[in-house]
Parts: structure tokens; sequence; C-alpha cells
């Protein structure tokens, strides 16, 4: 990038000072506020870890066992905090192992910044040693990224990718830095970047929108409301609050919104989508009015698009404007950020309540509570639920805890049981559903808020995908609570083959390890549970312990989970079993 | 829910990013559209480039790519617009044997007609150029290959709107802030 090519506004210049490329990132990571990044050595990106060393006491870069780890756990900082998480690689191998991670945060718009190192500038192009086009490989899943090749382009390049990585809609930048680089000099001076003159990342709302959204809401007999993650992101708790209590609307919540409303809040319906509540589900199909909120019709919350609230006026606030219309049209759209949008939408609701409306959807819970949740949370029959333990949780944990959860049937009944006090309380692999994701997703949330209790939720199979970063959480002493709920499974693929295929178990069933003595291998205290009367002092002893801990719990090995929309289907048509 | 496909004209304004290209023609690789034509020069604005796409796809999608597109940060505006809301032209070059132009002297005629101009010409061969409307240089071309054509190539479809894109005011907007 030539220099008089960045279109972009800067803060406050400060004095200038010569040093090299490698020591400008450090500075530029510092003056952005970033207190711990996470990463994994290697040739291209030396230089930045010998200025890593010199600026230890300044900031604390944490070695994952694999660049995917770092990814990820640069994405559990950054889903806890609402801070820019910042993951560092370096060329070739270390850069593509980020991928699967920004890929993740780009579906579940996390922001994050990402530097790899590349080969000196002079060799791009030649097939040299550990070179990889990354700035290639990374172009559709990252918001923004680029190339450095000379030392003075730094500052402004980094100060662009940290505005671009937090505003707006968040997401992921990738900034590629070659060798050259990184011992080029430069006259040092940071400026933060306050806009990119190609970039819009807060539309505008218009007001006639707002009134519109109102006036439906108010006239409405039937609302509901849907939110999403653009609810945690836009830091629109207490707005949404607000208007769900005046307006008398009842709210459910997709996966990625989760715990942004007390789960407790008698307003607060329960979550939509394929392994939601029955209430909310059912209820899409019979609402007169919809009204979505930061949230982005994913195929996984609609089901089949052509019966999915045709009933319904939709209102969708949204803060991109490439998610309007996009998957389900909406009769009013309010452009904006959720924070802003609810709190201009507050003063024209009327205060209202739907009290036979709500009763409606207390009905269909008590419908799934017979048929589906007692089971889960009080079960009667011998074997152990995942439902129970995460009501054992719950318990001990009084809410208070984040959840992360990894990918699968764990992950459907953590989101589905988990009782959230706390907004940012549910970090999970949201669009991509990434196995893996979990254990080092935890670790960087706990890092990022030490004072959190946070609990890792894994399947056996997720948790043998990242398993190294034991390692990372023994060395740093992270004291993150890790769950593996063990049924010797790929469950959820399993209870599709269940469902779909006949019960034709293909390389689902796993012969696993002894778990408890490899987290003791790395020095991580923990158990395994195989019956009911030793789960509630077994997670009493994690959730009390100072340190990690591990605790394994044996579970039914061929439970499902329910209620489910079949894949294709309409919300209408959940299954109960 | 049949709607009619028809040909869209992308007019996208950007930055002048090395990598952008990727962006753009990954919008189309994703959701399986064929890009009939792709363009990209300097614009009227300076530094500013712009991208001119022709697809054939039905108008809700065109919506949906303008969408995509602008959600890329180094995109600073895009359209779309139907055939009768753009002037548009395509340009193509045949070099064809010298002989002809004197074996063959119907040539001349129909290099006359067509409006085509002679590049250049020597002892082996001549260049020709044209522009004009796709069904204008497929009628030379085939008028030609009779004769036998050496080398035919057509560039990608150019073309201005005929309403306003208010992109310098954008732009204005931005650096008043
Ligand atoms: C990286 C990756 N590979 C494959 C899948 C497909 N997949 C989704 S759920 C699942 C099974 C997960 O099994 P486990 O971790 O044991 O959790 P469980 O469903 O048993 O709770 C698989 C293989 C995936 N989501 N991610």
């Amino acid at each position: 990038m030539k220099t008089e090519t960045i279109h972009t506004k800067t803060e406050a210049t400060k004095q200038t000072e010569r040093i090299c490329g490698s020591e400008a990132i450090i500075k530029c990571l510092i003056a952005e506020g970033v207190d711990i990044l996470y990463g994994y050595p290697g040739g291209a990106i030396m230089p930045v870890y010998d200025e890593l060393y010199k600026y230890q006491d300044q900031i604390h870069h944490v070695l994952t066992r694999h660049e995917q780890g770092a990814a990820h756990a640069a994405q559990g900082y950054a889903r806890i905090s609402g801070r820019v998480g910042v993951a560092i690689a370096t060329s070739g191998p270390g850069a593509t192992n980020l991928v699967t991670g920004i890929a993740d945060a780009q579906i579940d718009s996390t922001p994050l910044v990402c530097i790899t190192g590349q080969v000196p500038s002079h060799l791009l192009g030649s097939d040299a040693f550990q070179e990889t086009d990354i700035v290639g490989i990374s172009t559709p899943v990252t918001k923004w990224n680029h190339q450095v090749t000379k030392a003075s382009e730094i500052p402004e390049v980094i100060a662009k990718a940290f505005y671009i990585a937090r505003s707006g809609r968040p997401g992921p930048v990738l900034i590629d830095i070659t060798k050259d680089a990184q011992f080029g000099e430069l006259d040092f001076s940071y400026e933060k970047c306050t806009g990119v003159r190609s970039y819009i990342p807060v539309p505008q709302t218009d007001p006639n929108t707002l009134q519109a959204a109102a006036d439906l809401i108010n006239d409405a007999k039937k609302p509901m409301i849907v939110w999403g993650q653009g609810v945690i992101l836009g830091e629109a708790e207490a707005e949404l609050k607000a208007v769900i209590e005046k307006s008398g609307v009842p709210a459910a919540w997709t996966i990625m919104g989760a715990s942004a409303i007390p789960t407790s809040h008698p307003l607060n319906i329960g979550m939509v989508g394929m392994h939601g509540n029955y209430a909310p589900n059912v209820k899409t199909n019979d609402c007169d009015v919809l009204v979505a909120i930061g949230m982005r019709f994913d195929d996984r919350v609609t089901g089949d698009l052509n019966t999915y609230a045709k009933q319904a006026k939709v209102i969708h606030f949204e803060i991109d404007p490439a998610e309007v219309n996009k998957n389900v049209k909406a009769d009013v759209a309010v452009l904006g950020n959720s924070k802003d949008s609810l709190a201009a939408l507050l003063p024209l609701l009327n205060k209202n309540s739907h009290e036979s409306w709500l009763k409606e959807f207390k009905d269909l819970y008590d419908i799934e509570f017979e048929k589906v949740i007692k089971n889960d949370i009080h079960p009667t029959k011998e074997g152990l639920t995942m439902g129970e333990v995460l009501k054992e949780i719950n318990k001990q944990s009084k809410g208070n805890a984040a959840i992360v959860s990894d990918v699968g049937q764990h992950q459907m009944i953590a989101c589905r049981y988990s009782e959230f006090n706390i907004t940012k309380s549910n970090i999970t692999s949201g669009g991509l559903g990434t196995m893996g994701f979990a254990l080092p997703a935890a670790m960087g949330a706990k890092m990022a808020e030490p004072n959190r209790e946070v609990v890792a939720i894994i399947g056996d199979g997720g948790y043998q995908m990242n398993i190294q970063e034991l390692g990372t959480i023994f060395q740093q002493k992270i004291p993150v609570k890790i769950v593996v709920l063990n049924n010797e499974f790929l469950g959820m693929v399993r209870q599709w083959q269940q469902l779909f295929f006949d019960k034709r178990y293909a390389s689902t069933e796993m012969t696993n390890p002894d778990f408890v003595t490899i987290a003791k291998g790395y020095y991580i205290d923990g158990q395994r549970v195989t019956k009911r009367e030793e789960l509630a002092d077994a997670v009493k002893t994690m959730i009390d312990s100072k340190d990690s801990y591990f605790l394994e719990v044996c579970v039914e090995k061929e439970d499902n989970v329910f209620p489910m929309i079949p894949s294709g289907a309409s919300v209408s048509d959940i299954r109960l079993s | 829910m049949n709607e009619e496909i028809k040909t869209f004209t992308f007019s996208i304004y950007t930055e002048n990013n090395i990598g952008l290209l990727n962006r753009i023609s990954a919008i189309f690789q994703r959701r399986h559209i064929n890009i009939e034509s792709l363009t990209t020069s300097q614009s009227e604005i300076e530094g500013v480039n712009r991208f001119v796409i022709v697809v054939d796809i039905t108008e809700t999608q065109a919506k949906k790519i303008i969408g995509q597109f602008q959600k890329q940060v180094e995109v600073i505006r895009a359209y779309y617009h139907r055939d009768d809301e753009t002037i548009y032209q395509e340009s193509c070059m045949f070099k064809i044997k010298s002989d002809l132009l004197f074996d063959e002297p119907q040539i001349q005629n129909i290099i006359k007609e067509s409006n085509a101009r002679i590049v250049t010409v020597n002892k082996e061969f001549f260049v020709l150029e044209k522009s004009g409307r796709r069904f204008e240089i497929e009628e030379l071309r085939q008028e030609l290959n009779k004769f036998g054509i050496m080398q035919f190539v057509r560039s990608g479809r150019i073309a201005v709107t005929k309403e306003e894109m208010k992109v310098t005011e954008m732009l204005s907007a931005f650096n008043n802030q």
C-alpha cells in the first residue's frame, strides 16, 4: 500500500523516534491497549518475538500449543470482554493454522487482529521456504486484510486494523508483515485511526423507520422479539431490557444472543432455532409482528425460509445493511447500532402487557417441560444426562459463570440449560460450528476476565481437537474449569445417523483415552464421575477450586437432543421426540 | 419465486488496493455466479478505481450483491443498472492477413460500413479496431470470419450511467467530517 492511498483519519500526533519495524509493531499494540496476545513463534516472525522479549513487562505473550489455539484464545478473550483479541503467528503453516479461528471470528463477528510474519519481500512469489499467500487465503474470511512490505507503513496499517476490527459490525483483520519490514527502520509515531473514507461502520438511522417500527409494535396483538449477538456487540443489553419491559413483548434469543438478558427474566422465552425451545419456534409462525434485533436469520434459526414467519410483519434492527432482506424480507428495517436504535425506540413505545399471549408461551413451555426438559434435568433413568450436569453447574456457580461450549450435543444442552445472570457469558462457536473451539477460547476468556468463573463444556470428540492447550493452561496457570461430557460418541453426528441414516453409526464411535490421567499429566487436578451420587460433590470441588480443574462426566451414550427442527423443515414442525 | 434473469451492470467505486479484485470476484464465486465481463480502470476521481462488471442474474440477487460489495471496507460505493440505464460499449481488435486487403476488395467495404478503424498495416498483417455494442462487433466478426481472422479479441463492457453517482460528494463529506 502506498501511504498516500490510505484515506484514514487519525488522532493526535506524537513525537517521532527512529526504531525498527518489529519494535514498532509492539509499540502499536501497546498503544491500542493490548495487554495479552496469543501466538507461536517461527522464522518469519522472530524479530517480533525478540521485541516481545524486551517488552514482556508491558505486554504478555501467551505461547499456545497450536496456532489454532492462539486464534480461538484471542476469540475467547474478545467475546467475554468486548475488546479486540490479538493472535500472532509465523508465515506458511503458522499462518494457515490460524485460518479456522479467523473464519470462525468472521462468521461470528468477533473483533480480532491477527499478525503473521511473511518471507522477505524480495522472495515473495518465489515459493520460498514457508511462503504462503495468506492474504489470498484469508481474503474470504476476513473483514479486511493487508500485506505490509515496508517498515514505514506499520503504524498506519495497524491503527487501521484495530479500527476496522472493532468498529461497526466487528470482525477479524489479518496483517501480513514481511521480514524485511520487521527489520527495516522507520520514524515511529502512533496515531489511532478514527475513520476510513470508503467505510461506513454504522449506517444512519432513519427516524421514519423507528416510528414505523414503534407503530407496528404498539398495534400488535401477538408480537415477539428475537434478539441476536448484535445486542451484545452493541452493548445494548439495558436498552433491550427497557424495550421488552415497557412493551411487554416476549423475547427469544439466538445462540449468539444468549445471556444478553438474564435467563430468569419473565419475558425471556428462550432460544430459537434447530434445538431451541418449543414455544418461541412454534410461535414464530403464529406471531403478528416479529422484531429481529441484531440477528441475521441464520438457516439454523429459520429452518425452511418459505414457511418462516410468513404471517408476521417483520421488523429488522440491523447494523449491517447487507443482512437486511438477505434471508427474510423486512417490512421495516431500522439500520444503525442496536444501542442507539433501541434507545430511540423506547420513548415511541406504548406501555403494554400481553398476558394472554405470554400465557400461550407458558403453555407450550409446559409441554416441552413434560416431554423433554424434565427428562433432561431430572432424569429417572440410571445413566447421567448432559442436562443434569449443566443444572448442577448453574447451581454451584449461581448462574454467574461464563459457559464456553464446544460443538455438538453438549453445546446445544449448554445453550438450552445454562442460566445466565451476566451478559457475554455464552461463548460458543455459533456460525462456523468449530469443534476444538472451547478449550482455547475458555483459556482466552479466563485471562481476559480473571475475576469471572469460566467453565468450558466440551464433548469427548471436540476436546481431542485442541487438547494440547492443556499445556498452555498448565504453563500459564489459567484457573479455567474444564468439563468433558463423555458419551464415547461424536454425539451430534450419531444423533443424525440414528434419526436420518437408519442408525448406521459410521465412524462416530470413539475409543477414548483416560482423560483424567492426561489432565494429571499436565498437572491439572481432576476426576471422573460415572454415578449420579458423585455429581454434586464433583461439581462443587471443581467450582471451589482455585486452580484449573478437569471434570469428566460419563453420560448416557445414546441420548438425543430435543426439541429438534430437522434441517430444511419448518420451525413449526419442531419435533419433541 | 421465478424472477426473471436480466443483464445487470455493476459500477463499483473503490480504493486502489491490491487484493480488492480478489474480494470482489470472490463475492461472485461464492454464489456460483458467472461474470460475463469485468473491467477495472481509473475513475473520474483521482485515486479512485472503478470496476464495471456485467452479470446475468435476478434483481433480488443484484440487490444482495450490492450489499456484499458495500460491506467491503475499501469499496466506496456500488451501484447496479439495467442496460437501458447505461450507455455501454465494448471494443475489439482483429488481426488479419494484409494480402486480403488487396485480394478481397469487399473487405474494404466491410471496414468502411462497420466504422472500424485500421490501427496499423504492415506487409504481413493489418489490425482493425472497432467499438460498439456486442451485436455490432459480432456482425463484423462473422463477416470477417469468411476471409480468415488471424487473431480476435474483445474487451469487457465499459459503461457510464445516465443517473448521477454521488461518489465525489461522499468523499468530500468524509474529508469535512
Ligand atoms: C472441526 C469440525 N469437524 C467436524 C464437525 C462436525 N460435527 C459436528 S458435531 C460433531 C460431533 C461432536 O462430538 P463431541 O465433541 O463428542 O460432542 P457431542 O456431540 O458428543 O456432545 C461433529 C463431528 C465440526 N462441527 N467441526
